[in-house]
């Protein structure tokens, strides 16, 4: 199925996949996970990608963060094929133009929050943009836990860090894989709520994994996956449509 | 429980496996050990029971009621040829052999020593009936017969390349001798196998050399058959005269083997202390492991107590597991360990120490020590992360972090560490105070101490020093600082992988320092001491030069001082002390003496100069008049003329060689001082030893020759010391590598998404690598530490018996130690950090 919006120019795309596939194992545990996906994911817009569990929405996000490698079809960030990069370009590409926020593990323990915070902009070797930093901590509410080590915060401040994190180098697109997972539903929406101002207000590309129809409420565009293919595509959704949607699967799941 | 920890052994197969090399290291020195020392005492034995074998009887002469003098030897009463043809009479005696043997030198076609001086000798070819010497087969040629021949033994004619008829220069106690090489022979003789030489000469030239024509020094009786040893020596006590010396073969053999047996347990002890020191370094590693392996397997842990299991069950699930590895890691060791017996033999053998060949000998006790040790040091460490593992609560299983290790531990930890450091170090300079004798002991319980104290402090520590790197790691930016934070995350384990580093690294260093102080001792001796330039002994400094030595030397146009140094006892002020006789016109040109009281001036005629440690014994002063009596029991009297500041070279009674001549019934030298009127030079050396003829039993050495031999001995055992504690950092070394494995993987989550957000693999590597440096410089840099301030501790007991032993702080060496460290560090890194650059960065970063 081919989405929408087929006419916008390219440079209103952050990332694109084309005819995607990855398949895993050979032979009799040939597994395929992803089933010529083409899809566009373009600026200033919060997608969520849904499905049922073994759908390959995880894997569809790691292929297009340059996480994991593509078997067929092609997988860009802006104009650059990742198919064609090296493991070292992948992982400046990842560091300069990729902001990830994961559902755990987002934080390193060692460090404070603002380290964390500057820790892709401190691996790159570049200096943080002092008033974009200042506003996005600011943003997200963390000015007086700056100090503090990931222990010493709560798991929604934590995922506040990492949000930072991800907003902090003013990456092209970010990529979030259920950060919500862990959180209580107050501390999720916060995080939610954080990602759509982002979007709405600083013009972030967001690209989100989710399983919780809540979650997805919050996104421009929901995108349905089943068995390695988009089979759906909701705009301006409600949680209570993608639960519609959702149940949809289970029906089908069951009756199959 | 059995089952499951059988389970848990199998299923860590490879985290498992550097407990196993650290503990099948450790086994594998001591299985070798007494393995090698074990088959090496064996073929000893065997040999020697082989050269008694035709001996039933030996008859030496009887001592004489008190030797004295250096002279001694050849006082004693010799064994006659009327006695020897007595023996051969006797009805139980079915031939015997007399033989007269002593020392001599032979030298080599550059007229270079064989061997040692030490065991080069020379004896008699004594024929019997069958014109053989059943003690020397001869493989070619035939027997000396005239002065001027001789035979060598087969190895020394293949060192020096000597054939039949060729000339070989040697030298018994003067003249160099040149003679004919008749035969060549085979012999088990104890001295050959040791590395000398043994040449033969026909009886009568032996009797001139060694002894006084028609005199042996021993004869070897063989019995008829039917005739046992003990009634052969009743035979033999009664034909000849009291006092006379006869001992069985049988008894010789075992009084040889009992001697063997001695030195061989002194070696075992001191490669033992080394396999302990391994052993003790890989308990840390083998307590390391054990505890990741528990912390790992907390929730399993958990789980099972959850479902019932009891804390008993638990510990003892740990402790099979111990117990499963260290027999593994022991029997692993034993098969090692007999190998490396095999290699230590063969290597030996290369390095020209020759060895009596023999079965390999793996004793019952070697298996079951090697068992022992193993599974007991292996239980042993894993007995405490056991416990911890039975502490856990059910409800762990549950949380999804495990709980950091409390503070209160670590305050009772430190508490401990600093009261042991604290008496450690007290210990160490209460035993510096006490002196060289009463000091020992303090010093090295104080040492241990220290060490264990330091190895308890080491978490403390860890993060003060590790900090203190920090500026270092500042350029590489955040890897650096990633590396640094991850080396102090786990104290305890940064300090137990540390600790082992360290142990080796105070063993090396203290010895290094105490080594290098010695040395400079050594060389300040020669240099303070000695004002001649050259110094000329018998090459194995127990014979004694004859007189005519010092003549020549003293008539050579060149030498402008010289003097002998001419041993002997005599009863002064009513006890013996030994006494050297000197030229006392030359001494004070040839060595430096301290007066604390009278001069140099005073010696000569009837009055001597005595060191300072003398003159207290016997409560002497400057001027008092001491009773003598002289070897030859003549009576006098000899005054106190100076007490000078004895040291190594120079010490005791100082007499002149004029007043002491007369009374000697034999004159020998233990070496002459010479000095020349241009100094030490090669030409002035070719002088001298061509004025001595080329001499091969005596050597010419300057000051720096004297230092080198004595220093030698140093560096050769500080070599062979530094090759076995090697094997302690080798342990170490395996511990870097398992605490890096481990961290690695209770980090991959962390290090996943390092790599997601940017990291690349190279700094991902470089990530672990400078953890690893920095851990093993950690250990490198506390164990340096102590072991120089344990080398200066020990030093100063030294220095209470070597006035001249000066603290050296070897810089050098210290700095190849760091470097080394730091080696240590990188190459124990390699894996480790390869693992991490390849982990799959999904698997990582998966929640759970």
């Amino acid at each position: 199925m081919t989405p929408t919006g087929t006419t916008s120019r390219t440079s209103m795309v952050a990332a694109r996949a084309t005819d995607l596939s990855k398949v895993y194992g050979e032979g009799e545990t040939r597994v395929v996970a992803l089933d010529g996906v083409s899809v566009e994911f373009r600026r200033a817009e919060y997608t969520a990608i849904m499905g049922p569990s073994g759908s390959g929405k995880s894997t569809l996000m790691h292929c297009m963060a340059g996480l994991d490698s593509v078997s067929a079809g092609s997988a860009r960030i802006g104009e650059t094929e990742l198919a064609s990069l090296k493991d070292k370009q992948l992982t400046q590409l990842r560091r300069d133009k990729i902001g990830f926020i994961f559902q755990a593990f987002n934080l390193l323990p060692t460090l404070t929050a603002a380290e964390n915070i500057t820790l892709p902009m401190d691996i790159a070797g570049r200096k943080a943009d002092q008033q974009w930093l200042a506003q996005v901590i600011a943003t997200v509410g963390l000015a007086d836990r700056l100090s503090h080590r990931p222990n010493q915060l709560s798991g929604g401040q934590q995922q506040r860090v990492a949000v930072a994190r991800a907003l902090a180098s003013k990456p092209e697109i970010i990529f979030a894989d259920e950060p919500t997972g862990n959180l209580d539903s107050r501390s999720g929406a916060e995080i939610l709520g954080f990602l759509r101002n982002s979007v709405r207000e600083l013009g972030q590309t967001i690209v989100m994994v989710t399983h919780d129809p809540v979650a997805a409420s919050y996104a421009d565009r929901v995108i349905f996956l089943a068995d390695g293919r988009v089979v759906d595509e909701l705009h301006d959704p409600t949680s209570d449509g993608v639960l519609e949607r959702m149940k949809r699967f289970d029906a089908k799941g069951r009756t199959s | 429980m059995f089952r499951t920890a059988l389970r848990n052994v199998l299923a860590h197969k490879a985290r498992l496996l550097m407990t196993v090399l650290a503990v099948m290291l450790g086994v594998a020195f001591v299985s070798g050990t007494l393995v090698f020392t074990d088959t090496i005492g064996d073929a000893f034995k065997k040999s020697s029971a082989k050269s008694y074998e035709n001996v039933s009887i030996a008859v030496k002469p009887g001592f004489a009621a008190r030797s004295t003098g250096t002279a001694g030897q050849d006082e004693r009463p010799q064994l006659t040829q009327r006695q020897l043809d007595t023996v051969r009479a006797l009805p139980g005696a079915a031939s015997a052999t007399g033989s007269v043997s002593g020392f001599t030198a032979v030298a080599d076609k550059d007229g270079k020593l064989i061997g040692n001086g030490w065991s080069t000798r020379g004896g008699n070819y004594s024929a019997g009936k069958d014109g053989t010497d059943s003690r020397y087969a001869l493989t070619d040629g035939r027997a000396p017969q005239k002065p001027e021949e001789v035979a060598v033994d087969s190895k020394t004619a293949d060192r020096a390349d000597l054939q039949v008829g060729d000339t070989v220069r040697m030298s018994v106690n003067g003249p160099v001798m040149h003679q004919t090489v008749t035969g060549v022979f085979d012999t088990d003789d104890g001295n050959v196998a040791a590395g000398g030489s043994l040449v033969l000469f026909d009886t009568a030239t032996a009797q001139k050399l060694f002894a006084k024509p028609g005199q042996y020094d021993e004869i070897d009786v063989r019995a008829a058959p039917g005739t046992s040893q003990a009634v052969l020596k009743a035979e033999a006590e009664k034909a000849l005269p009291e006092g006379t010396e006869i001992v069985t073969g049988q008894k010789l053999a075992d009084e040889e083997a009992a001697q063997i047996s001695q030195a061989m347990s002194g070696l075992n002890t001191g490669l033992l202390v080394f396999a302990g020191i391994a052993l003790f370094v890989g308990i840390f590693i083998i307590a390391n492991t054990f505890t990741m392996l528990v912390a790992q397997r907390t929730k399993e842990l958990a789980l099972m107590r959850a479902v019932g299991a009891s804390r008993r069950q638990v510990t003892r699930s740990v402790l099979i597991e111990a117990f499963v590895v260290g027999l593994t890691a022991a029997v692993v060791g034993l098969v090692t360990g007999i190998g490396i017996a095999v290699g230590m033999r063969s290597l030996l053998g290369t390095t020209g120490a020759t060895m009596p060949d023999g079965p390999l000998v793996v004793a019952p006790g070697t298996i079951m020590a090697s068992l022992v040790v193993g599974v007991a040091v292996t239980m042993l460490a894993a007995w405490l992360p056991a416990r911890r593992a039975s502490r856990i609560a059910p409800v762990a299983a549950m949380s999804s972090v495990h709980a950091p290790a409390t503070t209160r531990s670590l305050v009772l930890r430190n508490t401990l560490g600093a009261l042991l450091t604290g008496a450690g170090i007290a210990l160490v300079l209460a035993g510096v105070g006490m002196g060289m004798d009463s000091g020992k002991l303090p010093l090295g319980a104080g040492g241990g101490l220290l060490l264990i104290g330091v190895f308890v402090l080491t978490p403390l520590l860890s993060r003060p020093v590790i900090a203190a790197a920090g500026p270092l790691l500042r350029p590489f930016g955040v890897t650096g600082k990633l590396a640094r934070q991850n080396s102090v995350r786990n104290p305890r384990r940064t300090a137990a992988t540390a600790s082992a580093l360290m142990i080796g690294l105070t063993l090396i260093t203290g010895l290094t320092v105490i080594a290098t102080s010695v040395q400079k001792g050594i060389d300040r001796i020669a240099a303070d001491s000695i004002k001649a330039d050259y110094t000329i002994s018998m090459v194995n400094r127990v014979n004694g030069l004859s007189p005519e030595v010092a003549k020549t030397l003293s008539g050579l146009g060149d030498v402008t001082a010289s003097s002998p140094m001419r041993e002997a006892w005599i009863e002064l002020g009513g006890g013996d002390h030994p006494v050297t006789g000197v030229n006392t016109r030359s001494i004070a040109q040839l060595v430096n003496l301290d007066f604390t009281s009278g001069s140099i001036g005073g010696l000569g005629g009837t009055t001597v100069v005595v060191d300072d440690k003398t003159a207290k014994d016997g409560g002497w002063k400057v001027g008092d008049a001491l009773p003598t009596v002289y070897d030859d029991k003549a009576r006098g009297t000899l005054t106190v003329g100076g007490i000078y500041q004895g040291n190594n070279i120079l010490n005791g009674v100082l007499v002149d060689t004029a007043t002491l001549d007369p009374h000697l019934s034999k004159i020998s030298d233990t070496q002459v001082m010479v000095k020349t009127a241009d100094g030490a030079s090669a030409a002035t050396k070719d002088a001298i030893e061509k004025a001595l003829g080329d001499n091969p039993a005596i050597k010419v050495q300057d000051k720096a020759d004297i230092s080198n031999e004595a220093g030698g001995m140093i560096s050769m055992m500080l070599n062979m010391l530094y090759g076995l504690l090697a094997m302690a950092v080798i342990v170490a070394v395996l511990g870097v590598i398992n605490t890096l494995a481990m961290s690695v993987f209770e980090r991959s989550h962390e290090i996943g998404m390092l790599r997601a957000i940017g990291l690349d693999r190279r700094d991902v590597k470089r990530m672990v690598r400078f953890e690893s440096l920095l851990i093993s410089l950690f250990g490198a840099v506390l164990g340096i530490g102590l072991g120089v301030f344990l080398g200066w501790a020990a030093g100063r007991l030294i220095a209470g018996g070597m006035d001249t032993y000066t603290m050296v702080l070897p810089w050098d060496r210290i700095a190849i130690f760091l470097g080394g460290a730091a080696v240590v560090g990188v190459l124990a890194a390699l894996w480790p950090a390869r693992r991490a650059a390849r982990l799959n960065m999904l698997s990582a970063i998966k929640a759970e």
